[in-house]
Parts: C-alpha cells; structure tokens; sequence
C-alpha cells in the first residue's frame, strides 16, 4: 500500500501571481521596495529563462563554480546504516557550499538590470562569500551583512569575504544573527532601491525571492535526478536536506515532486530541545505570520514577536522558513522534521571519520535526519543533499567535537 | 449593518483623522502629527508621554513595537527593543488608551507591523482598536495588494487603513493609492528609514520633493502628510505650503529619551 505521501505528486506551478504557494508567500514590504519588487520581477521574466542568461548562467556554473558537482556512493554509511547511500556533494562547488549557485545567477540578474551594488546578508557566511566572489567576477561591489553573533563564531568566511573585497558589516541590533542582517540589508535597500541589488541567499522573503531563489537553485536536483539515474539505475526512495531557509532544500526537493514514488524529507535545526528559543525549526514548531516579507511559519511569542532561536548550526539559525516549505509540509507532499545540534554533530563526526567527508554543521542535519530514517527503512536508497563543507565551522567544532576528542 | 455605538457625531474614527488635519490647515498651519514608540521609555509614563504630545499635536501616532522594524532607523528601533525587553505588548497598549478618561481630542492612530495585528486577531482587532479610542491603523510592512482582509475589517468599525506613498512610485500606482487613501495619505520624504534627515545634500528638503508633495496633493482626496526625517521648524516651514500636515517620530522619540519637555519640542517646529 502507498502512503499518501507518495501518491501526492505536485502540481510545480506555483507560485501564483501574487506569489502564493497556497496560503504561504506574498509581498509585505515597505511601499518604497514595491517597485522595486515589481523590477526585480520584470526582469526574471524577461531574463531569467531567456536561452542568452541560461547560457550565460550555465557556463559560469561549470567553468567557474565547478558544475555538475558529484554524486558520490557512500559505502561506509550504507554499511553501518544498513542501506543505499548517495551525497550530492554541494561542498565541492566553488565557495564550499551550495550557495554559490544563487549568488551567480542573481548577480548576472543584478547586471542585467543595471544595479550599481550588489548587497547580500548572511547567516554562516556561506551567501557572504558566494556573493562576493560572485560580485568579484562580474566586477561589482558588494556589502554584506551578518550578525554580530555569526561575525564571531564563522570568523574564517568574514576573512573570505573581506579578502574577496566586500564590505562586511557586523550588525548588532536585534537577535545579532541571520534575522537582524535580512533586516539590516532590507534597510539599506530601501535607502536605495534604484540602484541596488538586493542578492536575497535563501528562498524567504518577499515574491519574487523564493521563486527566483527555488529556480537557480533546482539544478541541485535536476543533476542528483540525472545522476542517480545514471549510477544507480534508479530514482531514490528518498531525498534529504536540511532547512533553516529553506533553499538547498527547495533546490533539491523541487525537480523531486513529480515524482510521486520519491519522499521528500526536510531536517530542521532542533538545537537543545521543543522550546521556544531552544531551536530553529520554524515548520516542526513555528505558527503562522509574517516575517520579512513573507506570510510562512515563524517562531514567535503569542503577540506576534519574533523570537531569538538557537541552534549549533549558523545557517540553520532562522526564526522562519521559506514559504514553499510551509506549503509543502501543509499539502504532505514534504515531511520535516528536527535533529538536535548534539544528533548533528553525531552525523558530522561519523561521516568525516567512515567517508573522509567534512560536511558543513548545517548539512549535517540532513545526515542525521537521513541516518533515522534508515532505521525505520532498512535497505532504502537514500539520497542526500550534502549542502556545504564544514571548514568554516572550526571554530565551533574546537568548541565541540574535538573537545570532547581531546577530552 | 452595526450601529455606531458611540454617542458623538456621527462622523467615523476615519473621517476624524482627516477633519483634524483640515482643522488645523483652516487656522493656517499644516497639522502637526506626532509619533511615540508605546512604553517608552517606561511603561509607567505612558500615559502621561501620550497627553504631552496629543496636548500640542493635532493627530497622535502610537508605535507598536516590533522585534524586526526593518523600515525605521535605530532610533525606532531602539526605543522598539527597549518597549519590548519591558514587557509592552498590542493587548496592554489597548487596555491604557481604554482607561484615559476623558479621551484626548486629538485621534490616535496605531503604527504597527503587520505581524503583532496577525497575532492580535484581524477579526478581533477593529472593535477593541475602537474600544480603545483608535482611529486609525498605519502598517508599514503591507502595501496595498496585501491590505484587502485588513482594510476590510477596520472599515467594518469606520477606522482608517492610511496609506504610505513614497518618491519613488510610479505615477500610475501613486494614482490608484491616493485614490484609495483613507484618514491621510503619508507622503514618505524619501527613500530610506524613519529618523534620518528629509534634507537634501544642500541642506534643505529638496525641491524636488516639494514637487513630489504637490504631486500628492492634487492627486488625493483626503489630506497629505509628510513623514519620515522632520526635525525642525525649518523643514515643517518649506513643507507647510506644499502639504496639509507633518509627522514628527523619531525627533520626538529622541526628545523623549533625553526627558526633555516635549510639548515644547514640538511647539518650537510650528
């Protein structure tokens, strides 16, 4: 018997033209980013699947950023795991994480549409460093912001990032993470909607973001899909990524979702536990609102105050999520559920030492999510989106891992 | 159909906002509306900050503090997080302004996000805002494609959704917004946050943003205000001529802060 899960396919047309994924998406901005907004979205439409940026976009993606990244067997984990393995391995792409493939495409976008400045936010530093390289390349100037917070813990990418020749900006209003830095960039965006861009790295906020995001990042998917085929013979019985935003996750998942026979499995920062602020796992435990943008699932108090999360993973640490992934749990077609930052650092430690892979904290999620879920299927051909590596998280990871190790 | 339950003229919350601002402009001066962030800077003061201000000004924006006010600068900001970290909650801010006896005659609008109004109940929000005394509602995170289940709720008690315009809509959206405008239109002096300066590099509001505010004015039908940056007499004198009031928020907040005596603040803008 099929669950219904699997025998849910969707419909891949959504958005529609208000940008909604059913209930979740929108526009709620300030009226000076309206028109800008409405530009940004002119210019996908003229742009984006025009055969010139496609061509353009493609051959940045495998001269520069190394594309098709690998699909690699893991033997080790499928041994220990009693099941089929599969990475797609993001951590090769250029900057280390998948991010890269969404600073490309919307600083050629940027380019096009005549900005003058390239501006970005970040979380673990991963979007800060793809996009200045990014901005680098075609030769535009870029000013990121990130959290004070995130300034300290991800000190190696804030390095990257001054050395690729951005302007990093360490805010320290608010949570001092991921949200106070998509506030502080919307800031300086409505200061000068003309001339900038605003090069969003996650599928949240206002339309047309986690459309335009979900498009450039779905050739994550479109190569796992081909390779899987390729080297497997066959489609996996289920994808896994990890979701803070939400956006290696929708690239994986997205060229998936016809693809009835196929779970789709999202794994979400649990950090220390169920309580508000003790995670940032806005689907397995968030409510309806509106934050930055979009109308999605947020972590917040009963008066509509966004919450400070927690999570050992920089890039996971968000108080909401895209809102196609709200769509997606809500329609069944996804599931999501949470690891702990200690289950995570877990799946970390034993793929670096049985496959000599150092995958991101962020990406780790997905391990451990995908380990569970091995338990419960055994002999399933797992697939899983390895987002990014984890050299930026040394910090951390002398903090913890190798405390312990030394210990 | 309801019945207004109040006893006054049977003029709406709404149409109050805009006879306050006309008011003013018949005595020959643009009308002065003045900004505070609720319970700050202590909760304990609220009420007496809020009689300061509506003693002098001729409309009374409230803020509801936010924890992501991504369209002010950081002296909303902070006077939002201090509101916040001392417990000023949607819920408390209606149960104060339902206790002032007699009600200010100057109308109160609520300055809030989107999200605590979510949080409050849409459905539950225009009766209590009216209970409360509040006239009006200015969102600054909903444009207008958004503000249809909101702009029909709060018309349901007669309150006002106001509408913000800014340089750099298009002439054909600045069209259908005025048209659409309820209580005022806030003309928005420039692109970028609350609390920076509306001058121009020359020291003085722009020329071309006097034109844009007449742009404004011959395009609505209830009064225009202009906000954002307003710090001194002599902004409020060149903008007076081209637009029938001004919103003063975060120059008043800062008055607020240091404890200075505000109606007089805001008496030396007129």
């Amino acid at each position: 018997m099929s669950s219904p899960r699997r025998a849910a396919a969707e419909p891949v047309t959504l958005p529609d033209g208000k940008g909604r994924f059913g209930a979740f998406g929108g526009r709620y901005v300030p009226e000076t980013l309206v028109p800008a907004l409405d530009r940004l979205q002119a210019g996908i439409e003229t742009h984006l699947h025009h055969p010139d940026f496609q061509a353009e976009f493609l051959h940045e993606l495998k001269t520069w950023v190394g594309r098709p990244t690998a699909l690699s067997h893991a033997p080790a984990l499928a041994k220990r795991w009693g099941a089929q393995v599969w990475l797609k391995r993001e951590d090769l792409a250029h900057t280390g994480a998948h991010k890269i493939n969404n600073a490309v495409g919307q600083t050629l976008l940027a380019k096009r549409l005549g900005a003058k400045r390239i501006i970005a936010e970040t979380g673990a530093g991963q979007h800060g460093v793809a996009s200045a390289a990014a901005a680098a390349r075609l030769g535009m100037p870029c000013t990121v912001y990130m959290g004070a917070v995130d300034v300290q813990r991800q000190a190696p990418n804030v390095d990257r990032m001054k050395l690729l020749g951005a302007t990093v900006v360490a805010v320290t209003g608010g949570d001092q993470t991921l949200r106070a830095a998509i506030d502080e960039a919307l800031r300086d965006w409505v200061s000068d909607p003309d001339g900038t861009y605003y090069s969003l790295g996650s599928a949240v906020g206002p339309h047309p973001y986690p459309y335009l995001v979900r498009e450039l990042q779905s050739v994550i998917g479109r190569e796992a899909r081909a390779q899987m085929l390729e080297a497997a013979g066959r489609l996996p019985d289920v994808a896994v990524a990890c979701v803070g935003g939400g956006s290696n996750a929708i690239g994986l998942f997205h060229p998936f979702l016809a693809d009835a026979g196929v779970q789709l499995l999202g794994v979400e920062a649990g950090g220390r536990g169920a309580g508000l602020g003790d995670n940032a796992a806005s689907l397995t435990y968030g409510t309806p609102g509106v934050l930055q943008g979009s109308y999605t699932l947020i972590l917040q108090d009963a008066f509509g105050q966004v919450r400070e999360t927690h999570s050992v993973s920089a890039g996971l640490d968000y108080s909401g999520v895209g809102p196609e992934h709200a769509y997606l749990m809500h329609s069944g077609r996804v599931s999501y559920e949470s690891a702990t930052d200690s289950e995570s650092l877990d799946a970390l430690a034993e793929c670096a030492k049985y496959e000599g892979i150092l995958p991101a904290i962020e990406s780790a999620h997905a391990f451990a999510g995908a380990r569970r879920f091995a338990e419960k299927n055994p002999g399933a051909h797992i697939l899983i989106g390895c987002s990014g590596r984890g050299d930026k998280d040394m910090p951390i990871l002398q903090n913890t891992l190798l405390k312990a190790l030394h210990r | 159909m309801k019945q207004p339950r109040d006893s006054g003229p049977m003029t709406s919350p709404s149409e109050r906002i805009s006879a306050a601002i006309q008011a003013a402009v018949a005595k020959g001066r643009p009308a002065l509306v003045g900004y505070l962030t609720a319970g700050f800077p202590t909760r304990r003061h609220f009420k007496d900050s809020l009689a300061a201000v509506a003693a002098v000004c001729d409309v009374v924006e409230i803020g509801v503090p936010f924890s992501d006010p991504m369209a002010d600068g950081t002296t909303i900001q902070r006077a939002s997080f201090a509101a916040l970290a001392d417990g000023v909650t949607l819920p408390w801010i209606l149960d104060e302004l339902k206790s002032i006896e007699p009600r200010h005659s100057a109308p109160v609008l609520l300055m809030s996000y989107l999200n605590p109004l979510l949080a409050f109940g849409i459905i539950e929000l225009p009766r209590a805002a009216r209970d409360a005394g509040v006239a009006g509602f200015i969102v600054p995170d909903l444009p207008f494609e958004e503000s249809g289940d909101l702009h029909h709720a709060l018309a349901g008690e007669g309150l006002a959704l106001v509408q913000m315009v800014t340089p750099v809509t298009p002439p054909e959206r600045l069209s259908m917004l005025c048209r659409e405008a309820k209580g005022f239109v806030y003309a928005v002096t420039m692109t970028g946050t609350t609390g920076k300066s509306a001058d121009g590099k020359f020291g003085d509001v722009p020329a071309d943003v006097l034109e844009y505010m007449d742009r404004v004015k011959a395009l609505s039908r209830v009064p225009v205000c202009a906000g954002f940056g307003i710090r001194s007499a002599r902004q409020v004198a060149r903008l007076a001529p081209h637009v029938d009031g001004v919103v003063v928020g975060s120059a008043l907040v800062e008055a607020l802060e240091r404890g200075e005596d505000v109606g007089a603040f805001l008496k030396s803008l007129r």
